[in-house]
């Protein structure tokens, strides 16, 4: 019960904390942390804009900004040229949040066996941690899990479900 | 609780031995075959076992009705209805009117009696009889705790099959399988467990994460299964006696497809580490993995052959999931799967002499077995999805489970399934929700 009530506590000061800061930049003075596209030379005169949009580093800003998933062929586990892309733009935007440590998950459409498509999904993962890698992303950085074809993203059985399903999902940490 | 209740029934199992009443003839008159495809189903007639006082008889009615349900399952006999006996259970007592079953058509006839001891056991006999040659053919008696009568109806269908089939039966036996229920999304699944005829069912996990794939170990005290607690999954091992539950070795990774060596001291399992699944022991008794496969492709789903020597796999080493049988040190791969499609989970009979898998083809999956060189494969179930079978310990049954297609919903419907190894007789195994990933244990001790 007592840490419930911390906890609620801590929640109401972090909300408070956010409402000041929005605060702040309503009023027009600029703690530089917001996300403006104002100079950094200080005889200019200073432009603002109320921030907008998710969390910089959070899952939600990763789904807004890059995706939150890469897709594949039928019993396939090599990034396809748009996966590519979104691996690319992914380890960019890890590099901009170093702190940041990410959990890839693997996935396959229900058309397989359960086993055998538990070992695909991890191959899946480790398709975009490899390229991550390559990249230049710290490995300690990425960690994969499969789930076979037990988490379907999009039900029914539809070759568009499918091809939904097989899929890798980033989950930020 | 449940747990307790298991090891009540292991112990009273020990004081159920069966023991031999009368002398048999050497010749037998009536032989059903099994290894051909269809057969006619042999008519034969279960009385009621007689029972002295009325909660004997109660148990001597029910016993009869398990055993007259055992042998109906097999599609090999077919129990009449007791409706048209001429013959009544009180003058059954005094001795076998052979011309009343004959004039009903029943090649072979059960008969029996259940007392109440004076310690509270129950004492059942039973006696099968060949009508048309008028002679005893088999007859044991059994005492036991009268809450294990289920058990000695089991066992006495297994004595009659014994004897009219000349194989060992499988009615004395368990399942283990994952039962689910909810939207393809949200399914709920948990390990559960039941007599093989769907009786004395229970859960034995709470459905707060996913289970799949449970193996009984030899002796039907452990069961190895994939755990997803903690989000990753795991090969674990239960103690059905204890309840004891551990995960198996501490590699960080994904560890699944776990199966027990024929003598129980070692778990087969595949284990994930970037991007490659391969195929490891780990013993039980030094807790030491081995590896079996060195191989950049997907090795998993192995299976032990029944001498230990040798161990039957899926990979997709050849670019497509195929079977390969290796030594049991992982030397000697051989392929042995080449037909049309893709090839999963193969399974060794107890029997040595077959392997059952899941085969992949056009838009369907089918069960099969082959033998271990490859040759004389057939197909035995098909359906949209059918997945993972199980052998009897007898090595003539197989069962597995069927999903159908699921709706935008996620509405699905999986169900567990017997066939023989003729590929007649499938049936539908009766689960209170859906059911998957059966796995049939040896016959009990």
């Amino acid at each position: 019960m007592r840490f419930k009530l911390l906890t609620m506590f801590a929640a109401a000061l972090f909300l408070s904390a956010c409402a000041s800061n929005s605060d702040n930049n309503a009023d027009g003075s600029n703690d530089g942390s917001s996300a403006t596209t104002g100079t950094t030379d200080q005889s200019s005169s200073v432009s603002s804009s109320s921030i907008q949009g998710p969390q910089p580093g959070t899952l939600e800003h990763l789904v807004v900004n890059v995706g939150d998933r890469v897709f594949y062929g039928y019993d396939q586990s090599d990034l396809q040229a748009e996966g590519q892309k979104t691996t690319e733009a992914l380890a960019v935007w890890m590099n901009s949040y170093p702190a940041v440590t990410l959990t890839v998950e693997g996935h396959a459409d229900e058309r397989g066996t359960r086993e055998y498509n538990l070992a695909l999904g991890e191959r899946r993962a480790n398709s975009v941690r490899d390229y991550l890698v390559a990249l230049g992303v710290n490995p300690n950085r990425v960690q994969v899990v499969s789930y076979g074809k037990e988490r379907p993203a999009v039900l029914g059985s539809t070759e568009e479900a499918w091809a939904q399903n097989r899929r890798a999902v980033f989950v930020v940490n | 609780m449940l747990i307790k209740a298991t090891r009540g029934l292991l112990i009273a199992a020990v004081s159920m031995l069966g023991i031999a009443i009368g002398s048999f003839p050497a010749q037998a008159e009536i032989n059903v075959n099994i290894t051909e495809g269809f057969v006619e189903p042999l008519p034969v007639a279960v009385a009621d076992f007689n029972g002295g006082q009325p909660e004997a008889q109660l148990i001597g009615r029910d016993i009869a009705e398990v055993i007259s349900a055992n042998l109906e399952r097999t599609g090999l006999f077919k129990p009449i209805d007791d409706k048209a006996f001429i013959q009544d259970q009180n003058s059954l007592q005094v001795g076998v009117r052979f011309g009343d079953w004959r004039l009903i058509n029943a090649q072979a006839l059960v008969t029996g009696s259940a007392q109440v001891q004076g310690d509270g056991k129950v004492r059942v006999e039973f006696r099968l009889w060949d009508v048309y040659a008028e002679n005893m053919m088999t007859g044991f008696s059994y005492t036991s705790t009268r809450t294990n009568w289920r058990r000695i109806a089991h066992r006495i269908s297994d004595a009659i099959y014994k004897r009219l089939t000349g194989e060992q039966g499988y009615f004395d036996t368990r399942v283990v399988y994952v039962s689910e229920t909810g939207p393809q999304n949200r399914r709920q699944r948990r390990l559960a467990i039941m007599d093989q005829d769907g009786f004395n069912h229970k859960f034995l996990t709470n459905g707060r994460f996913d289970v799949f794939t449970p193996r009984f170990s030899p002796t039907s005290q452990e069961i190895t299964y994939l755990s997803f607690e903690g989000n990753v999954p795991k090969v674990k091992l239960l103690d059905l006696q204890t309840g004891r539950e551990e995960t198996l070795g501490n590699f960080k990774g994904m560890s699944f497809a776990p199966r027990f060596s024929p003598d129980g001291n070692s778990v087969v399992m595949s284990l994930a580490d970037r991007g490659n699944t391969e195929i490891y022991t780990m013993d039980l008794r030094t807790r030491k993995f081995s590896r079996l496969t060195n191989h950049p492709a997907i090795d998993t789903s192995p299976s032990y052959s029944p001498d230990g020597s040798k161990v039957v796999f899926n990979s997709d080493r050849g670019g497509s999931q195929q079977l390969y049988v290796m030594d049991v040190n992982g030397g000697n791969v051989k392929r042995i799967s080449f037909n049309k499609g893709r090839y999963a989970t193969p399974v060794w009979s107890p029997r040595g002499d077959l392997i059952a898998f899941t085969r992949l083809s056009g838009r369907k999956f089918f069960i099969g077995v082959m033998k271990p060189d490859g040759s004389g494969e057939r197909m035995l179930a098909e359906g949209y999805h059918a997945e993972g079978p199980t052998w009897s310990p007898n090595g003539r049954v197989l069962s597995y489970y069927k999903q159908g297609k699921s709706d935008s919903r996620g509405k699905v419907k999986s169900k567990v399934y017997t066939v023989d190894l003729s590929g007649y007789n499938e049936r539908e195994v009766v689960t209170p929700l859906d059911g998957v990933d059966p796995a049939w244990s040896p016959l009990l001790q």
